[in-house]
């Protein structure tokens, strides 16, 4: 199930936030170790060249390790070990693959149960109406929804209105309002109708719908590889097929070694076998897919809905990040903070008329108004029934809205209007007013005058309230080289004055579609990569041309459909989270990289003299860990080699702690910690295994 | 170590490091087309070559065609390289009548496999020498089958540099220059005024320059000394300054008729570095941020002086068990002391050393000293600086686009550590690049390590004609580990495209002109045609704008990352061999361990 | 393609002539006019006849002369097989030549005691090495005398003349050229010339 976090504007940081899930869940754990002994399938293996190196050998030594047994070799043991131990460095490796496949096919399976089979009331022409399967579905069907009745399919609302439970698909219980036309009539198949009647046109057909291919994603099912991690595995086999190199040419250097010292013997196959296990690159090799595919599971634990793992790889990549002002930096609506009287007039009496005139006003503004006045002035909204007041509503043609009672007519509106208004009165126009206004127009303000009858008493400032944190945000995503660029259809005054409080680098003011469409062309153009969220039919287009497209819930299905992720909180902020899980992907991947090559230098310093502590016993001088003899410094690290990669699970699944500073800086601090870590680490670790298998008698 | 010898090695690096900037310029803005000062003399002989030959300036060429273009030039030199060879015993200019009936007593014969081996040798600026140059190649052959390449091969290791670093420079584009036009501007403008002035100052030195008979002359003990001549001085600045390094003698930059006195040594030694710290500067100027030229400029440093310290220091203290005989080992205001085997009287130790890390941190090959007779870990570091890639300067172009492709690989593993698709110079580094760079390392490992290994086993029957009957290592001149050091040395000599050599190994045997003919060819040019196509790629993207969250390339934490990333990926690929050659011979030293020839008893 | 051809058949034509006829013939003749001696080979005529060239080492092995350092070239000083020893420092051989070497050097020279300086027991890189080191010229000085019966004062006079100092005051090694000096012994004791 997915379960929706309380969203923490300030962090950038995903790890911070409440896990859905803990790392080692016991049914996931149970199905992984199922799983991972049927993926030794050679067939499966070949397609991670590392790990099916890795499983050759360990064939290879199991074929010698049951010659031995019937031909009775003296170091039976130390090859039935190394056996066991090369097998187990597969099993960790599938395993780590199959927990991070078990968290998604675990969220695959909470989200199957609401797909039972549902019974679709399908509109026939005329009136009439049949009952069918939902699955019998086609696209462009209309089907009628009743309260109580699940929707069968994604489609459209075509008709009426209703709220709608969508807890299925976001674990959001609070239901949501969806109507015919404009933005809001996408509905999910599989989510309640709490209330009302829709009807609705079918979108999709039966496997095509969008909970399917929720389940499909999830489950990771459709897994591709994605570019950068197609060029790693590249990589990582090429470094395989150099070590395979420098092992196998090995053999004749050796042989040429025992005969001109005169003394020891050439390695073993086992032995060889072991020196390249180790030397491959096994733990990134091992771990890679698990790292992809946990990435791919944060985005959900985020309720974000990637279509697919480029988008997200994508993500860490962006250098622009288009964000809409309403509703992602802005609180959405305009409020009142300043009441700024005329001369002569006391700021009381207009907060005292301001709120009268706004004590009917249901809209959010004049809500603030009410609410300012209080907590400024102490005035209470007073019952205004006993005064016999005719509350006059805002019309686009007056553009006004007021009060009248006890003799008084109390406006409030765009200033022309109410200038015209109180001249309407016989009143004059104060100077002061047209040049309050325009200050306020000039901040990115909106001026509200008001007057009482031929009497101007003075201007409301409503403004666009930033949220809160938005500003450190912004500052930490310029860190890391991102630039946002605010969309708004504020007049380009207004806009600067948003986008200096908010602290964004750019803004494109009074935007239309199109606007945004060549804003996005542009920055692809100039080589950068571009996000963005969106949510509306006509965001449609470049949500598609965006690298990332972050598609809101609530949105049309053309958005989704458009988009390459899907934000099913509908919250647009999430964007600037999905850019951090992007950079923690990619950043996992090269620090585990690193920390595998890394961790070479100490295997060589402790198979190598282990392998000629006869034929060169000088070169004994190379075993500075001091291991015991020849077959526990080569049992230790291969022991160590398995046994890392099923420590680092919880770091690929996790991915590695990320926090925004500049790329210098993280560089320095990632390669402090795996590259340094890497050459360090396994020093300890395989002088300890050393220890432990001489006191265990084991080697 | 002396504070004399230091002070020998940083006139050296200062005078480098002072003429980086100048000669970076004049060669970006030959290579841009941008005019140089040279033109008024020089561009009439650069058109009339163009009108020669049909070539086109202006029309540039897609990165396939740029190779194709490099690989018939290539085919049709070593053709005409391998038929001078063969014919010269007709042709003029052959004082001593070698491949003739009449050459003196002694003069080689140049077999079919062994003008293979020098063709391709030359061809691809490895200059590997299986003969002995005064006794098998007339002064014509010289010149004009093995001299030329020394040119054309420079050039053309300057061309898919260039044209590498236009990949970067450029963005949406599919041509990456003209190899043609390249070459020539490379052979015309550069190596041909460097080598006239270069070989006059070394023919003032001492350095000869006639097309003279080999002198007879009767010694002071009344014995007969024939001396060899020929034109010298300009087939040794040439083959400094392209880092060719074939010698006209066999003692190569050792003989005192190619390197007369010490300051005829700084001048060669500085001719090898020359072009390709220039390179960095070029670079640093055609992407249009001269701090990413540095920042190359200073990895290389690094490795460059890491390399001195290690091999001067182990030549200065010596062999042990020559001090145990009553040799002098400490050096002295009257004699050099350590290890002096194999050294010039007049270069002593620190001017050896300095050649020796110089020639291998190029691919020159040349040499001043006899990097066999070096003590272990001395004769460690010329290996270790051929198997590195012979990046650090590196050869004329071959270093840069060595180096460039240490940066691909260092970008893109630690790149990803900054949580980008990993960017170099603006241009992403993905699948295709790679891609490509993993083929060229994997092919230089493949080469290395094969080739020696077989070498290390393989066994020759009775009446085998590829090589004298036994084992392969009977042509070794030294037994123990030192034996493999001399054939890893020969392969990795000739992957890398070097040509020194643990010379005690006589490779003049079909079996081995083959094989490191092979590995000569393979060394060079599956390098090369990779990193053309990464060029071709990397034209095609667009630039990405550097931002604070781009990982900086110019400063010294990638240079360290730079530095470690080329050194870890050579000491990973070579350690065991390494380990089993050159480092398990010092700690044996150590121990006064001797080794002899006869040990082989293992495949009768 | 068919073009690449003829262009590069071209290009191999006129830049070998360029590179391979018309850039050494330039040189040469630059050189023959600027250092004509130089070019030569620095030759030394004794009496109108080539006795050698001042670069190139010659065998010494008489009494009277200074020995020059031990050569690989050829069956010794082969200036047309130039060359070293290649052998490396775990080398028998070489452990057990320096060992030779070493006792004849101690058995000739037996007013020497101390260290013997290492270039007088070591194989030059070319095998024609002109040069030892002030101190291995010392070392024989002794010796030279005695079988010249000359003072050893002035043999030791005719090595400090012959010195040269490090070039530019800090490239290189100082030396002796053994050839010019033993031509200095011949010069000064005519009479104790060996025959």
């Amino acid at each position: 199930m997915i379960v929706t976090q309380e969203s923490s504007p300030v962090t950038l940081m995903p790890l911070k936030r409440r896990r859905a899930r803990p790392l080692f869940d016991p049914p996931i754990v149970r199905r992984a170790v199922r799983d991972s002994f049927a993926k030794l399938n050679p067939a499966h293996m070949l397609k991670n060249p590392v790990m099916f190196v890795v499983e050759v050998g360990a064939a290879l030594t199991t074929g010698l390790a049951v010659r031995d047994a019937f031909g009775g070799a003296a170091d039976l043991v130390f090859t039935l070990q190394i056996t066991l131990w090369l097998w187990f460095t597969v099993l960790f490796a599938n395993l780590a693959e199959a927990m991070a496949e078990g968290r998604g096919k675990a969220q695959a399976d909470t989200l199957r149960k609401t797909k039972t089979e549902t019974v679709a009331r399908r509109c026939k022409s005329g009136n009439r109406v049949e009952e069918v399967a939902a699955s019998q579905l086609r696209q462009g069907d209309v089907v009628i929804c009743e309260a109580g009745n699940l929707i069968p399919g994604d489609g459209d609302v075509i008709e009426g209105i209703a709220s709608v439970d969508e807890s299925a698909i976001t674990g959001e219980s609070a239901p949501v309002i969806r109507e015919s036309g404009g933005d809001r009539s996408a509905v999910t198949g599989g989510t309640k109708v709490l209330s009302d009647c829709i009807r609705v046109r079918i979108t999709s057909n039966p496997g095509e719908t969008f909970l399917d291919r929720m389940i499909a994603l999830v489950e990771g099912a459709q897994r591709q590889k994605t570019p950068n991690e197609i060029a790693l595995n590249i990589v990582i086999a090429g470094l395989t097929l150099v070590f395979l190199l420098a092992v196998v040419t090995l053999l004749p250097f050796a042989q040429y070694s025992v005969a001109s010292a005169g003394a020891g013997r050439a390695p073993s196959v086992t032995v060889l076998v072991s020196l390249l296990v180790c030397l491959i690159p096994t733990t990134i090799g091992g771990l890679l897919s698990a790292i992809g595919i946990a990435g791919m599971d944060r985005v959900m634990q985020h309720n974000v809905l990637a279509m697919s793992g480029k988008a997200v790889e994508a993500a860490g990549d962006v250098n622009t990040l288009l964000l809409d002002k309403t509703g992602t930096i802005t609180m959405g609506n305009r409020q009142a903070v300043e009441f700024i009287p005329v001369d002569g007039i006391e700021e009381a009496e207009l907060a005292d008329a301001a709120q009268l005139s706004s004590l009917a006003d249901e809209t959010p503004e004049g809500r603030s108004i009410v609410v300012l006045a209080k907590e400024k002035y102490r005035l209470r909204g007073r019952e205004v029934a006993e005064h016999e007041a005719h509350f006059i509503a805002f019309s686009a043609q007056t553009r006004m809205s007021g009060v009248d009672l006890d003799h008084r007519s109390v406006r409030k509106g765009a200033t022309e209007s109410v200038a015209e208004f109180v001249r309407g009165n016989g009143g004059i126009i104060p100077r002061e007013l047209v040049e309050i206004s325009d200050r306020i127009s000039n901040s990115g303000g909106t001026p509200l005058a008001v007057a009482d009858g031929p009497r101007v008493l003075g201007v409301i400032h409503l403004k666009d309230v930033v949220k809160g944190g938005m500003r450190e945000r912004f500052d930490h995503l310029r860190a890391m080289g991102i630039r946002t660029v605010m969309i708004t259809g504020d007049n380009p005054l207004t806009a600067a004055a948003i986008a200096a409080e908010a602290g964004v680098d750019d803004f494109l003011a009074q935007a239309t579609p199109r606007d945004k469409m060549d804003l996005i062309k542009k920055e692809q153009a100039g080589g950068r990569l571009v996000a963005m969220t969106g949510d509306g039919t006509n965001d449609a287009p470049a949500l598609a041309q965006a690298d990332v497209g972050l598609a809101m819930n609530t949105g049309t299905m053309a958005a989704k459909e458009a988009g390459n992720m899907v934000d099913l909180d509908s919250n647009p902020t999430k964007l600037i989270e999905v850019v951090a899980i992007g950079k923690q992907l990619l950043m996992t991947r090269g620090a585990l990289t690193t920390f595998s090559i890394a961790n070479d230098v100490a295997k060589y310093f402790a198979i190598l003299p282990a392998m000629f502590m006869v034929t060169y016993p000088v070169l004994g001088k190379l075993n500075i860990m001091g291991l015991h003899s020849p077959e526990s410094a080569i049992l230790a690290s291969v022991i160590f080699n398995a046994l890392i990669i099923i420590a680092l699970v919880p770091l690929a699944l996790r991915g590695v702690s990320y926090r925004p500073m500049n790329a210098a800086a993280l560089l320095g601090r990632n390669l402090l910690v795996y590259g340094v870590g890497g050459i360090i680490a396994p020093f300890p670790g395989i002088w300890l295994i050393d220890r432990l298998l001489g006191l265990l008698h084991l080697a | 170590m002396t504070a004399n010898g230091w002070l020998q090695i940083a006139v050296f690096f200062l005078v480098i490091l002072a003429l980086t900037k100048p000669l970076g310029i004049f060669m970006e803005k030959l290579f841009e087309g941008r005019g140089t000062r040279l033109d008024p003399l020089l561009r009439p002989i650069e058109r009339g070559i163009y009108r020669f030959c049909g070539i086109r300036e202006d029309r540039e060429q897609r990165w396939t065609e740029y190779a194709i273009s490099l690989l018939v030039f290539s085919a049709v030199t070593l053709l005409v390289t391998y038929l001078i060879q063969r014919l010269q015993g007709w042709l003029p200019l052959n004082p001593q009548g070698l491949g003739t009936a009449h050459a003196a007593q002694g003069a080689a014969a140049m077999t079919p496999d062994l003008a293979f081996n020098t063709a391709v040798s030359f061809t691809t600026n490895t200059n590997w020498q299986s003969y002995v140059p005064e006794t098998t190649m007339s002064y014509l052959t010289q010149m004009l089958a093995l001299a030329t390449h020394n040119f054309f091969s420079a050039a053309a290791g300057i061309a898919v540099a260039i044209a590498l670093v236009r990949g970067f420079a450029r963005h949406s584009a599919e041509a990456i220059g003209n190899f043609w036009v390249d070459l020539v501007r490379a052979t015309v403008y550069v190596l041909l005024p460097l080598s006239v002035a270069g070989a006059l100052l070394l023919v003032s030195q001492g350095v000869i320059q006639n097309f003279h008979g080999y002198t007879a002359a009767t010694t002071l003990e009344g014995g007969a000394q024939t001396i060899a001549q020929g034109p010298v001085a300009s087939q040794e600045a040439v083959k400094m300054l392209g880092t060719n390094g074939g010698g006209f003698f066999n003692a190569n930059s050792a003989h005192p008729f190619e390197n007369p006195t010490p300051l005829s040594n700084l001048l060669e030694t500085l001719f090898i570095f020359l072009i390709p710290a220039g390179l960095t500067y070029t670079f640093g100027r055609m992407v249009k941020d001269t701090r990413q030229g540095w920042a190359l400029f200073a990895a290389m440093s690094v490795l460059f002086f890491a390399g001195v310290l290690v091999t001067y220091a182990s030549e200065q203290a010596g062999n042990p068990m020559l001090a145990g005989l009553g040799v002098q080992s400490q050096a002295s205001a009257s004699q050099p002391g350590g290890n002096m085997e194999g050294k010039e009287a007049r270069f002593g130790i620190p001017a050896s050393a300095l050649f020796a890390v110089v020639t291998t941190d190029a691919s020159c090959g040349a040499v001043n000293s006899m990097h066999d007779s070096f003590t272990p870990l001395g004769g460690l570091v010329p290996l270790i600086n051929i198997e590195l890639g012979e990046v650090i300067f590196g050869g004329v172009g071959a270093g840069l686009y060595g180096m460039l492709m240490f940066a691909i690989l260092a970008v893109f593993i630690a790149g990803l550590m900054v949580g980008r698709t990993p960017e170099y110079l603006g241009k992403k580094i993905e699948q295709k690049e790679v891609k490509m760079v993993m083929l060229a390392v994997l092919t230089l490992a493949a080469s290395i390590l094969l080739f020696s290994g077989a070498g290390a086993i393989i066994q020759f029957a009775k009446n085998s004609w590829v090589n004298p009957p036994g084992p392969a290592v009977a042509n070794l001149n030294n037994g123990g580990p030192h034996g493999l050091s001399e054939i890893l040395y020969a392969y990795s000599s000739g992957t890398g495209n070097n040509g020194s050599a643990f010379a005690g190994l006589n490779a003049n045997t079909p079996w081995f002109n083959t094989t490191i003919a092979v590995a000569m060819w393979v060394g060079r040019f599956l390098m090369i045609i990779p990193l053309l196509a990464v060029a071709g790629s990397l034209a095609r993207k667009k630039v990405v704008p550097a931002s604070a969250g781009t990982l900086p390339t110019h400063g010294s934490l990638f240079v360290g990352l730079l530095v470690a990333v080329v050194v870890i990926v050579g000491a990973l690929t070579f350690f065991p061999a390494l380990a089993l050659g050159p480092l398990v011979e010092h700690l044996l030293m150590q121990q006064h361990k001797l080794f002899s020839m006869v040990m082989f008893g293992w495949w009768s | 393609m068919w073009k690449q051809w003829i262009t590069a058949i071209r290009a191999t034509v006129v830049l070998s002539l360029l590179t391979g006829l018309l850039y050494p013939a330039l040189v040469t003749g630059l050189a023959r006019v600027l250092f004509p001696r130089q070019a030569g080979g620095s030759l030394i005529t004794v009496n109108g006849k080539v006795a050698g060239s001042e670069l190139i080492g010659q065998k010494f092995t008489r009494q009277e002369y200074f020995r020059g350092r031990p050569s690989a070239a050829g069956d010794g000083y082969d200036a047309a097989n130039s060359g070293g020893s290649n052998l490396g420092p775990t080398s028998r051989k070489l452990i057990e030549r320096v060992q030779a070497d070493a006792a004849a050097f101690r058995r000739e020279n037996p007013d020497f005691h101390g260290p013997i300086p290492a270039d007088l027991l070591t194989a030059s890189a070319s095998g024609l090495d002109p040069h030892i080191s002030p101190a291995s010229a010392e070392a024989q000085a002794a010796r030279v005398a005695r079988a010249r019966r000359a003072p050893e004062e002035q043999v030791r006079r005719l090595i400090a003349a012959r010195t040269e100092g490090r070039q530019l005051g800090f490239l290189g090694e100082p030396r002796v050229n053994v050839l010019l000096l033993n031509m200095d012994l011949d010069r000064a004791w005519p009479a104790n010339r060996p025959r």
